[in-house]
């Protein structure tokens, strides 16, 4: 038995099933040269003229391009470019008809010759010495794709890497009227077999195979001649029959072998090309010629000149026509391809492209109309004539019911759609249209079910997504009230701690010794408290404020140490504007009210120890001052020594069980930083209120800190200094628009009286103080206002003034714990004014005046806004 | 101008189904022919009849159907079915047979089936089935070969006959078919079957003037023109080789069989091939592609049935001539004939699912 | 008498028996009722049947809900849902015509970034973040139209698909015939 390949060899062909006998009606092209045209007007060349993507758009509108040049160049490997078929310029990039049964709109290109026919440089490739990818890259570059119709990119096919037994070169072409091969090799069946040299080199097949049909004389012989000489290069004369010169039934005639369904030639060993892409291959490799135009049948009996031409692709349609003497029907088909699996036009604006190998203008009569469709009489003739032995007539009926599943098991998908059931159907029934709408259907149905299968998948992720989204949360939620049991836990720890400590300390029994040990401590303590309390009588008295018998009071009340001690520090301000070193008595009552409000605060504690501390630093400030007031820096500094000193140590005194040094170092950085701001005023030209501002504002809030410790006033204390924070950019702003500094005042006053209220009382109810504090705070201030738009001159021109306002405004803050001294608030005024200079006292005693005008209409509307 | 659109291909062979049908019809001329000289023209009468009957019964019907009548009646369809049916049945039943008989195939088995195409039964045998078991002694009275006639049947007799009952003379029926000594005469085959059931072999039998040595006088020329016509659709490719090689081949298997194991009791196959319906069954009713299998394989198969059940039913079964029943079980059959006989398809591998 | 009894008594047992053995030997596990409606919808999620997604109305069919309430299956999924199920097409009423299919596309230009699509969207379809520009994407899009409505400034439209030469259904009706002149 001998083997296939010598079978082959020796001649043998097979045959397929089925098959019809169609009239060839070949004649009327085949004998005659192929001709040319003359130059379109427009040329349309479409974007994609293959299966696969268009390339990449190299050219835009108003370019000019040389023949040959590209227009798009290949990005991927199913891309395959298109090149200008002649020089001209690219007129426009638009939709246009496509060369496509459904006519549906494509880009094209559309170029308009300019006559010239200017080449592109060429460069032919070395075959001796080019390799296999760079053959490959010049053949798509060239363009090339499948010749026969089908357009499947050539680099592709030819460049298969699986071992290839036979390479088949199609040139049967077996539907009736195309002549297209045919003349192509009568004409040039040389450059034919340099192509097919080339498709050897790159797939090394065994044998080479050119189907030709018996009705193909003269290229039969031509082709013969073109293969003489090589070894294992057959050309097979094939009995005429449609459809033999689709892919898989010329396999099967030439080498017995079937393609697998579903599977493609190159599987099983086999890579078939179409005579006329091999012919583009030996232009592009050798001349360097990309695929540019091909020959075309131009035929049917509506024509006077039917005949082949070689046609620029992107021609239109009606230019091939009337090129062979057009004369259109009512009712004109126009057929491109052949007529049996061409499809018809309606437009014949629709160019020619790379798989158009035939354009039929038929007349009535030549190819008569399609009857009625009648129904199906089963009588099998189609089945009999089908090539790939499928049973027509169940996919029929299977079609019209949309039965899928049966159309599949009746295997629909390998129906090649060559029309041979629909030619021998006796009912003439349009079989080949039924498949491809059942195709067309089963394509959908299976691409939609995979998008259903895809977003059933993301609805799933997704409610996962959501789902762990939610857990998370929880999570978190669970684990943040963990977090703050803990924490009340703990703190309700401390707070027992603390409470056990405190009622440990409280009813620890003392020793004797202990006994008169803190016996003696509270002496110290009321020793050092009566001497704080004489500097601050003097200071008092020198004030002239007999309402405010500050010592008495201080030792009851500790918000009246407080009042005192800002008394004092207010003096020790108008001692230092006028020169004396005043800042000592400020320290002192300073210093005096520290002690008398650490006493106040906590009895329990052992404060000797940080009194002494506070007698040092009080010491130590007044150096300060005095060595500031000698350098003439401006008093503020003193002042902020001053509450730089007495706010740790009244920071120390206070809290003994907190981390009062926390609290020191608070009050040390607010003041530093009140230092700076003091500075930076100064600088600018800004009363010194402002530093008291600053000082007041960092004193509050560190009174504040360290007079709470247990209560939770240090809620008030850090409102006392965000009112602070308020008042300073009020001020700030006031000052920016040129208002008295009693605004500022204002601010300072506001700031420290709620401040000071906290502070003096860290036992009682402070929200109350606080309440009230703001109250004066505001009385003040619309006091203040009144005063500044009566005295605004006054206060611009006279620091001094600025001087006397702040005690009128630290006055009048104090006095809200006693409200019906408010008249008096008035009358405070003019002692605090009757000071130093006479000068000064006069002034200050009509701003006083003034002032009281203004506080009599505020207590009428004590809530006016500042 | 504008440009028609159509769907590829478009290249038509030109057959056509009415031309298939008519020349169906054409072919059966040289049997009707043989009729006519061997028995009367009262076959052309049934085919008046007939042929008249299908059409209005079928325009009938499509009107009801709201389908285009001129359209479906130029398919020639339902004359093929009135000839064929006339041609099977005795040339002198009374007219109502055929008409009833014709009506029956054309509406119920045809039209309420779906029309052309989707009738499951071969309307003509199905009708055929329904006279002789409704009607028969009317579809057993056949008039033997005029060549035996005692009474001579004239040309105007053939009408009268069918029509009156009695022909021109006056004479019925019965007695037309009488013989000199007043035996009714019956066909070659119920004679067969008549004198086998009394214990006569067959060659005893075949004495009777009824047998000419081969299938029947007259007989046999009928059958021999109907295979001309037969063979006349096969070279025009109307018909294909498949179905009638597989009746005539397995017909003579089987009858061969019986033969060989008693050829007393069984007829001869060369009998078989010339007797009764047997050509006509073979090339004109078994072929009717609406009814008959449609693979090839399934074809081949559906032949093999059909003359395996005829040998079947004229040898041990209960008729002289079983042709209708075997048609219409082997269409019974054609689905399952079809679904288990497809074709290999060109790159599928040869295992079925 | 007794002998027809006991005969037919044993023919039962005998013909029981196998039946029996081959019902659990040869026993086909098949998917699950529920799992097979859900195979057949077509998996939008857009809610237009009352229920939220496919899957409750796949259970909902298993547990007797007629069949009509999918109108993106279209008559396809009611035909292959009454060939599942039993039920005569001839009893049902006869829903719309399936629409053509649409995606949702945002204009850009009008979009604010509120991120109310996105939370909208069955299959996470939509990119997007807050405050950063939010698109479709074109290919996961079921066409369900739950987006539309959230969108506080309208951006939202649903647009038909458009047919490609690949997706073309063969309807030669609608090829536009250009009518020429006669040159």
């Amino acid at each position: 038995m001998p083997s296939l390949f010598q079978q082959i060899q020796a001649g043998r062909i097979w045959d397929f099933h089925g098959g019809i006998h169609p009239p060839s009606r070949k004649t009327q092209t085949s004998q005659k040269p192929i001709d040319s045209y003359s130059l379109p007007a427009r040329l349309y060349i479409p974007q994609r003229q293959h299966i696969g993507v268009a390339g990449r758009v190299l050219v835009k509108v108003g370019d000019h391009v040389l023949k040959g040049q590209a227009l798009t160049a290949a990005d991927n490997a199913m891309a395959v470019p298109v090149h200008a078929p002649t020089s001209g310029t690219i007129v426009d990039i638009c939709l246009h008809p496509s060369a496509h049964p459904s006519a549906l709109p494509e880009p094209v290109f559309v170029l308009e010759p300019d006559g010239l026919e200017q080449w592109r440089p060429r460069h032919a490739l070395d075959m001796l010495h080019a390799d296999k990818a760079q053959i490959l890259q010049r053949i798509q570059q060239a363009g090339i794709a499948g010749m026969g119709g089908a357009g499947f990119p050539s680099h592709i096919k030819a460049g298969a890497a699986a071992a290839v037994d036979y390479l088949i070169i199609n040139a049967v072409e077996c539907e009736p009227y195309i002549t297209a091969d045919d003349v192509l090799m009568q004409h040039h069946s040389d450059t034919i077999v340099q192509g097919i040299e080339i498709l050897s080199q790159l797939l090394q097949p065994k044998a080479v195979l050119i189907g030709i049909e018996d009705d193909k004389p003269a290229a039969i012989k031509a082709m013969q001649q073109a293969v003489a000489g090589k070894n294992h290069w057959f050309v097979r004369a094939l009995p005429v029959k449609y459809p033999s010169g689709g892919e898989k039934q010329l396999i099967q005639r030439l080498t017995n072998k079937e393609v697998p369904s579903g599977r493609r030639p190159i599987d099983i060993g086999i890579v078939v090309q179409n005579v006329g892409t091999a012919f583009a291959i030996a232009q592009a490799v050798l001349e360097d010629i990309p695929l540019i135009s091909r020959v075309v049948t131009v035929v049917g009996q509506s024509l006077s000149r039917p005949q082949n031409m070689y046609a620029l692709l992107g021609t239109p349609v009606h230019e091939l026509l009337s090129a062979c003497g057009f004369e259109p029907q009512p009712s004109q088909r126009l057929i491109m391809g052949g007529p049996m699996m061409g499809f018809t036009l309606p437009d014949a604006r629709i160019p020619v492209v790379k798989t158009t190998n035939c354009i039929i203008a038929p007349t009535h009569e030549e190819l008569p109309v399609a009857g009625p469709e009648l129904d199906c009489i089963r009588c099998g003739a189609c089945t009999e004539a089908c090539p790939v032995n499928l049973l027509p007539q169940q996919l029929l009926w299977y079609s019209k019911a949309k039965d899928h599943t049966q159309l599949q098991a009746h295997n629909l998908q390998d129906c090649i759609e060559c029309g041979a059931c629909a030619y021998v159907c006796p009912s003439e029934i349009p079989l080949v249209h039924y498949y491809r709408v059942a195709k067309a259907d089963i394509r959908e149905t299976q691409r939609e079910a995979l998008k259903a299968e895809q977003a059933k998948a993301r609805f799933e992720a997704r409610k996962e997504r959501l789902e762990r989204e939610k857990q998370e949360r929880a999570e978190r939620n669970k684990q943040l009230a963990a977090q703050r049991q803990q924490q009340l836990a703990d703190q309700q720890k401390q707070q027992i701690a603390e409470a056990q400590a405190r009622t440990q300390a409280a009813t620890t029994e003392l020793t004797h010794a202990e006994i008169v040990a803190e016996r003696e401590r509270k002496k110290a303590e009321a020793r050092a408290y009566q001497a704080a309390k004489l500097a601050a009588e003097q200071d008092i008295i020198q004030s002239a404020e007999p309402t405010l018998s500050a010592d008495d009071r201080a030792e009851q009340d500790p918000r009246k140490a407080a009042i005192a001690a800002a008394l004092a520090r207010a003096k020790a301000k108008k001692a230092q504007a006028s020169g004396e070193a005043e800042s000592t008595s400020v320290e002192a009552a300073t210093v005096a009210a520290a002690p008398a409000l650490g006493n106040t605060v906590e009895p329990q504690s052992s404060s000797s120890d940080d009194a002494k501390k506070a007698a040092v630093a009080a010491a130590i400030a007044r150096a300060k001052a005095k060595k500031a007031q000698a350098s003439g820096e401006a008093e503020s500094t003193s002042v902020e020594a001053a509450t730089v000193a007495a706010a740790p140590a009244l920071g120390n005194t206070v809290e003994p069980h907190s981390s009062s040094s926390d609290d020191a170092k608070k009050a040390a950085v607010a003041a530093a930083i009140a230092r700076a701001k003091a500075k930076k005023a100064q600088a600018s030209g800004e009363a010194e209120s402002t530093s008291v501002e600053a000082a007041t504002v960092t004193a509050a809030p560190a009174l504040g800190n360290t007079v709470e410790p247990q209560s939770s006033s240090s809620d008030d204390a850090k409102k006392a200094a965000v009112a602070a924070a308020i008042a300073r950019a009020k001020a700030k702003k006031a000052q920016a628009s040129g208002e008295a500094e009693s605004t500022s005042v204002e601010a300072a006053t506001v700031a420290a009286a709620p401040a000071l209220g906290n502070t003096v009382e860290p036992q009682s109810c402070s929200s109350d103080d606080a309440k009230k504090a703001a109250v004066a705070a505001a009385i003040a201030r619309a006091k203040a206002k009144k005063a500044q738009s009566a005295s605004n001159s006054e206060a611009a021109t006279d620091p001094t003034q600025a001087d006397s306002e702040p005690p009128l405004a630290d006055s009048d803050a104090v006095l809200p714990p006693v409200p019906q001294d408010e008249p008096q608030v008035v009358a405070q005024p003019e002692p605090v004014a009757a000071n130093p200079s006479a000068e000064d006292a006069k002034k200050a005693a009509i701003a006083a005046a003034i002032a009281r005008a203004k506080a009599k209409k505020a207590a009428q509307n004590p809530q006016e806004p500042s | 101008m504008s440009f028609r659109i159509a769907a590829s291909p478009h290249h038509h062979s030109q057959a056509k189904t009415a031309v298939i049908m008519r020349t169906v019809a054409l072919a059966c001329i040289p049997g009707i022919a043989a009729q006519c000289y061997f028995f009367g023209v009262g076959v052309l009468v049934q085919i008046a009849l007939a042929v008249v009957t299908a059409w209005l019964c079928e325009a009938a019907v499509l009107k009801l159907r709201g389908k285009p009548i001129q359209a479906k009646l130029s398919d020639h369809s339902a004359l093929v079915t009135g000839v064929l049916l006339a041609v099977a049945i005795p040339a002198y039943a009374p007219w109502w047979v055929i008409v009833i008989g014709t009506a029956f195939a054309i509406i119920i088995v045809k039209q309420l089936y779906g029309g052309l195409g989707n009738n499951l039964f071969n309307p003509a045998m199905a009708a055929y089935v329904m006279l002789l078991i409704s009607f028969p002694t009317q579809m057993t009275s056949w008039l033997p070969p005029l060549t035996l006639q005692t009474t001579p049947v004239s040309v105007s007799d053939a009408a009268c006959t069918i029509f009156t009952g009695y022909s021109c003379s006056g004479n019925s029926l019965t007695q037309l078919r009488s013989d000199v000594d007043g035996r009714t005469m019956a066909t070659a085959l119920d004679t067969l079957r008549t004198a086998v059931a009394a214990k006569q072999t067959v060659s005893e039998a075949q004495t009777s003037p009824v047998f000419d040595g081969l299938g029947g006088t007259g007989w046999s020329w009928v059958n021999l023109g109907f295979l001309l016509g037969g063979l006349f659709l096969l070279q025009q490719r109307v018909i294909q080789w498949r179905i009638p090689v597989a009746v005539l081949g397995s017909m003579t298997l089987v009858a061969l069989v019986f033969a060989m194991v008693d050829s007393d009791r069984f007829a001869s196959p060369l009998f078989h091939w010339l007797s009764g319906g047997t050509m006509l069954a073979a090339f004109f009713i078994a072929t009717d592609p609406v009814s008959a299998s449609t693979t090839p394989k399934g074809r081949l198969i559906y032949g093999a049935m059909i003359g395996l059940l005829v040998v079947l039913i004229r040898n041990v079964g209960g008729y002289p001539d079983g042709w209708a029943f075997a048609v219409m079980l082997a269409n019974l059959s054609v689905p399952l004939i079809d679904a288990y006989t497809k074709p290999r398809v060109y790159g599928q591998s040869a295992k079925r699912g | 008498m007794i002998t027809a009894l006991w005969a037919l008594g044993a023919l039962a047992l005998v013909f029981g028996a196998i039946l029996g053995y081959a019902a659990i030997r040869f026993k086909v596990e098949a998917d699950p009722l529920v799992d097979q409606i859900d195979d057949i919808l077509p998996q939008t999620q857009c809610g237009q049947c009352g229920y939220p997604g496919c899957r409750p109305y796949a259970e909902a069919i298993a547990g007797g809900d007629i069949i009509t309430k999918c109108p993106p299956g279209g008559e396809a999924t009611i035909k292959k849902l009454a060939d599942l199920m039993g039920v005569s097409l001839d009893s049902l009423d006869q829903t719309q015509n399936k629409q053509e299919k649409r995606v949702a596309y945002i204009r850009e230009e009008d979009c604010i970034g509120c991120t109310k699509c996105i939370q909208a969207c069955p299959v996470d379809a939509i990119v997007g973040a807050s405050k950063q520009m939010h698109t479709i994407l074109s290919n996961e899009c079921t066409g369900c139209d739950l987006c539309v409505e959230p969108c506080p400034v309208n951006c939202i439209e649903m647009r038909p698909v458009q047919t490609t030469a690949e997706r073309w259904k063969w309807d030669l009706q609608s090829i536009p015939v250009h009518v020429v002149e006669v040159k």
